[in-house]
């Protein structure tokens, strides 16, 4: 690993530690959280879509398991929150595992249509199963508590997430420079090559799709409790999307590409707010603008320009 | 039995039609460019709205048809010109993400400019139903169909007995090789963007008088016409048309026999299955990548 590969890290840990001194009001804190959410889980989509070069149209679906699994299991049978989060995470990995392991085996682009399809499913179960999920209206989400402590303030619920993302962050740098790292490197270079030299293809793709889909599911858990309600659209395709777009728009196999796409993104829609009616064409607009031009992404495009490693 | 079978039946062919239509514009672009074009159902909800904003306009029902497939094919020109040409041989990720874009833009515009009702069109001949044994069918249902047919037949004779068609046949086998016999593969990129906007567009302006009509139609829709693509093995015109009529007809099937509230689930637990067992499609021949 190279000397200053944490340089990055404590510049964020830095800005995590003042921001909340320096925000004018709730409303901020609120976006930061919601902004360090997102990133925790782009981190992890980002190592499937720019690290193994394979794309999930369906991420939403897996957020919202976490989710509803944290508002149900508490809510109708009475588990601990804790529990619930992780059951949600089993079954997150247990059903993303079982779908990519026959679609691995394959060619091309075919987890984009097998995870687009997946999402949709899980979003239609969650509208239709009303007397479960609330239905379309969504249900609330009890709080959160360990210890007997419960977890109500925005202000704890900052320094949780916070240290969730430094950990999130400093994981992410280790997990590429490890050995699965470069395996993953390699079979994104070229499938064929790292074959040749040993790596199981198939087995560290599936490895990688359910850790990110397991992430999601935990952070969906972790959205459900701050908001301390879901609706079905925490799991819809048109969130799917916003995630692969945070990626995208970082950039790719960039682990503050993705931080800083996370940012941009979530603080995107309360920018455009002020356009009335117009901020579906101009999110649109966006999307194809940045792609055209920097279609590596911006940090890794900026970075290139002033002549910066990652 | 017979006839509430017969029922589903024809409501699935005729939404499958759709579909079907979808499926081609799929195939068209992603032959050409092997580009999956996400804004494909944009172009089914623009062929739907126009049309129905020309006819309210106080246009006869033809001439408003013609404009509502003529303004989404030059749509189709500009979104390939302005979007899609100048990232040639960018990462399959940043196309989606394009796409995807565009199809936000495009349903932006019509959301400001139309609003958010539901709309309809009058049906072509009336609305009287026909009955057969039982089961009754719409004449705009024959429409459809009918349409559909002739738009496959017209394809068909286009791709096999054309100069041009034979041109876009053999980019999509082999572009460099096309490139190197003297075929103007651009234009072939250019052509297959208009004709996919077409045929989604006449697949929305047929079906809005049975299905209705608003802006965010083109998501589902458009999702739908992937799943039959990809059902009908990616790439294969022949395989499109069938995977749209079986993908419609499974999913009327669905809903009037098992769930009704489950009806949108049905195309994406099909093509879930279909990749775990038959990753070609149902139509998709064997294949060899190069190394």
């Amino acid at each position: 690993m190279k000397k200053n590969a944490y340089f990055g890290l404590y510049i964020v840990m830095a800005i995590l530690l003042v921001l909340p001194f320096v925000l004018p009001n709730s409303f901020y804190l609120d976006l930061a959280i919601r902004m360090a959410i997102n990133a925790i889980i782009v981190l992890g989509l980002n190592l499937l879509i720019g690290f193994a070069g394979q794309i999930s149209l369906g991420h939403a679906g897996f957020l919202g398991i976490g989710a509803y699994a944290s508002a149900v299991l508490p809510t109708h049978f009475g588990w601990h929150p804790l529990l619930a989060m992780v059951a949600g995470a089993v079954v997150t990995g247990l059903l993303a595992g079982l779908v990519a392991r026959p679609i691995f085996k394959l060619k091309g682009h075919y987890l984009a249509m097998a995870t687009l399809g997946l999402g949709i499913i899980i979003n239609i179960a969650l509208r239709n199963e009303a007397a479960w999920t609330g239905g379309p209206d969504g249900m609330p989400v009890p709080a959160m508590g360990l210890f007997g402590f419960e977890l109500t303030s925005d202000k704890y619920w900052y320094w949780v997430i916070a240290l969730l993302l430094s950990v999130s962050v400093w994981a992410s740098l280790n997990l590429i420079d490890s050995p699965f790292g470069r395996a993953l490197r390699a079979l994104h270079g070229s499938e064929v090559a790292s074959q040749v030299v040993g790596v199981d293809v198939v087995r560290y793709k599936v490895a990688i799709f359910v850790l990110s889909a397991v992430f999601a599911s935990l952070m969906g858990s972790v959205t459900a409790h701050y908001v301390g309600f879901v609706t079905p659209n925490l799991a819809d395709f048109f969130h799917s999307i916003e995630l692969v777009t945070m990626v995208v728009i970082g950039g790719m196999a960039s682990v503050y590409g993705s931080l800083v796409g996370a940012v941009l993104l979530t603080a995107l829609p309360q920018a455009l707010a002020t356009f009335e009616g117009w901020e579906t064409v101009a999110f649109g607009a966006i999307l194809m603008v940045c792609m055209i031009f920097m279609p590596k992404g911006l940090v890794p495009t900026l970075a290139a320009k002033f002549g910066k490693g990652d | 039995m017979l006839a509430q079978f017969l029922q589903f039946l024809f409501s699935g062919v005729t939404v499958g039609a759709t579909y079907a239509l979808a499926a081609l514009g799929f195939t068209l672009i992603y032959n050409a460019s092997n580009v999956i074009n996400f804004a494909q159902g944009e172009f089914i909800m623009l062929g739907g709205m126009l049309a129905v904003y020309f006819t309210q306009a106080g246009l006869p029902l033809p001439v408003a048809l013609v404009l509502a497939i003529l303004i989404p094919a030059i749509v189709g020109i500009l979104v390939e010109k302005l979007a899609i040409e100048p990232v040639k041989g960018a990462e399959t990720v940043t196309l989606i993400i394009i796409t995807i874009g565009t199809s936000l833009v495009l349903r932006g515009l019509v959301q400001v400019w139309l609003g958010k009702g539901t709309h309809s069109l009058p049906a072509f001949s009336g609305d009287e139903p026909i009955q057969i044994l039982g089961a009754t069918l719409l004449p705009q249902s024959l429409w459809v169909l009918g349409v559909t047919a002739l738009v496959v037949v017209a394809l068909w004779y286009f791709f096999n007995r054309t100069l041009q068609g034979k041109a876009m046949l053999a980019t999509s086998f082999n572009r460099v090789a096309a490139e190197l016999v003297g075929i103007n593969t651009s234009w072939v990129l250019f052509m297959s963007f208009a004709m996919s906007a077409a045929l989604g567009a006449l697949g929305g302006i047929l079906v809005t008088p049975i299905t209705l009509t608003s802006y965010d139609v083109g998501i589902m829709l458009g999702l739908k016409g992937f799943v039959a693509a990809v059902v009908g093995g990616l790439g294969n015109g022949l395989g499109a048309v069938l995977g749209g009529l079986l993908v419609g007809i499974l999913e009327a099937m669905g809903a009037g026999y098992i769930s009704s509230s489950y009806k949108d689930a049905i195309p994406f637990v099909l093509i879930l299955l279909i990749l775990f067992f038959m990753p070609r499609g149902l139509f998709g021949g064997k294949s060899t990548d190069r190394v």
